[in-house]
């Protein structure tokens, strides 16, 4: 089991990056037309508020962005720092449950 | 000790790397402060005046190249593992840097 | 030979894993290979300075090592042309235990090759006809490109993930199985899949390319890699692994 670990990792971190390529080439887009003139919680709200498409598209960005970086930060941790193991599979699996807890909460924030 | 550092892609690795972890540790600070949304849009906006400042909006600026860098250095990536291999791939580096510094400016151009 | 000859300072990587280098002052010649240097100071000063070496003449990579922090063929380097501000600097290849001196145990090389199934494995049935591959066989063609390998250890000296990662199985055993993915009369197809996938398999490859460029044969290990992960993700979504 352990043997497939490592290429499972390595496929769900590019498929979170295939998924991430469009989230974010939408985000970007997004970010760069609406920052003209400042931001302001009035201006943002006023575009998430009830919008259970914000909603779906930010939940579904949040888990992907949590998995594709839990995994990325594991890899460097373990060619950096030499950290491998169960202690290091721990301490990313609770910065991926920590990502999406925060990402959610502020999409409930934004949206309702 | 003079290593070997003579390819360009040796240099997308390594930015494409740290340009990750700058975003994975950037990620639950962003989803924090879109949080405060939640404590009422006036502490939002508390927040969000800090964004006035320009040292703030050259600093994100440098996130959304950074962020640009990291998507175009990953398409690239993809490219090279799911397509067939060929020659114009390796053009793909200049395309990920150009293209992420064009990105960051427009945004800092519209940010001001 | 002219009394007033240039020389240069070539300092050697003398011991094992601890040791130093060693500091010689040697004239620089005209058209002298590394090789023929090291040769010439093993026999004229200091007979105890271990280093190898067997055709001479870029065929057989016994001869690779460091110079100037790159992996190179010692017999293919002119000393002329690697010398900066009068100085060389000849260590042994990296990420391979030190024997002595500028000679490596080569053995941990040899078995990522075998942990990477870079072997042919014919096809269980015996063999009616001849099987026929056409020149312009696609597969073979692909074959073809990586197959010139010839195990010098200069790419897995090179590699940046080789040395962070100790299971990582490197540029040359990667390259062979690739070639063997693309032979039609091997029959070991799935195995092989599995002993690329594991731990420090094709996956922990970061395409930072040093592989492509020290190898003295201009293969490219990146680009079969690139092959096997992609042969690898879809026998896993296939559900084939």
């Amino acid at each position: 089991m352990n043997n497939r670990l490592e290429i499972k990792l390595w496929l769900a971190h590019r498929l979170t990056g295939m998924a991430l390529g469009l989230f974010v080439v939408i985000h970007l887009i997004t970010m760069i037309i609406v920052i003209q003139g400042g931001l302001s919680a009035a201006e943002i709200m006023e575009r998430t508020s009830s919008n259970i498409l914000v909603a779906l598209f930010y939940g579904l960005f949040v888990v992907a962005a949590a998995m594709h970086g839990s995994i990325g930060l594991r890899t460097v941790a373990q060619e950096v720092l030499n950290w491998k193991g169960p202690s290091l599979d721990l301490v990313l699996f609770i910065f991926f449950a920590l990502l999406c807890v925060l990402g959610v909460i502020a999409i409930i924030g934004l949206v309702l | 000790m003079n290593k070997n550092r003579d390819k360009k892609e040796y240099w997308a690795s390594f930015i494409q790397r740290w340009s990750g972890v700058v975003l994975a540790l950037f990620l639950p600070v962003h989803f924090w402060v879109l949080s405060l949304a939640l404590q009422g849009g006036d502490v939002l906006d508390g927040f969000l005046h800090w964004t006035d400042i320009p040292i703030v909006k050259f600093a994100e600026a440098g996130l959304v190249g950074l962020l640009a860098v990291h998507l175009l250095g990953g398409v690239r990536i993809l490219v090279i593992e799911f397509f067939r291999w060929a020659e114009w791939q390796s053009h793909l580096v200049v395309v990920a840097g150009g293209g992420a510094f064009a990105c960051g400016l427009l945004f800092l151009l519209r940010a001001f | 030979m002219s009394s007033q000859q240039e020389k240069i300072t070539v300092s050697i990587w003398r011991g094992k894993e601890e040791g130093d280098l060693e500091s010689f002052e040697v004239p620089l010649v005209d058209n002298q290979t590394i090789l023929d240097l090291l040769t010439s100071i093993q026999r004229d000063v200091d007979p105890s300075l271990s280093y190898r070496f067997a055709c001479r003449v870029g065929m057989c990579g016994s001869c690779a090592m460091r110079v100037n922090g790159k992996p190179r063929w010692t017999c293919r380097t002119l000393v002329s042309k690697v010398v900066s501000n009068g100085e060389l600097r000849l260590e042994p290849l990296a990420n391979l235990p030190v024997v002595k001196d500028l000679v490596v145990d080569m053995a941990p090389f040899f078995d990522k090759w075998q942990a990477g199934k870079g072997r042919f494995e014919a096809k269980d049935s015996a063999v009616m006809e001849f099987a026929p591959i056409k020149p312009d066989n696609k597969k073979r063609q692909l074959a073809d490109a990586a197959i010139e390998c010839i195990n010098c250890g200069v790419c897995y000296s090179a590699c940046d993930v080789v040395e962070s990662n100790p299971a990582f199985l490197g540029p040359a055993a990667l390259n062979r199985a690739w070639s063997l993915m693309n032979d039609e009369r091997d029959g070991s197809s799935i195995e092989r899949l599995k002993a690329v996938r594991g731990e420090g398999g094709c996956q922990s490859c970061h395409t930072n390319s040093q592989c492509v460029a020290r190898c003295p044969l201009q293969l490219n290990p990146t680009r079969s890699i690139a092959g096997l992960k992609k042969q690898v993700a879809i026998a896993m979504l296939k559900g084939e692994l």
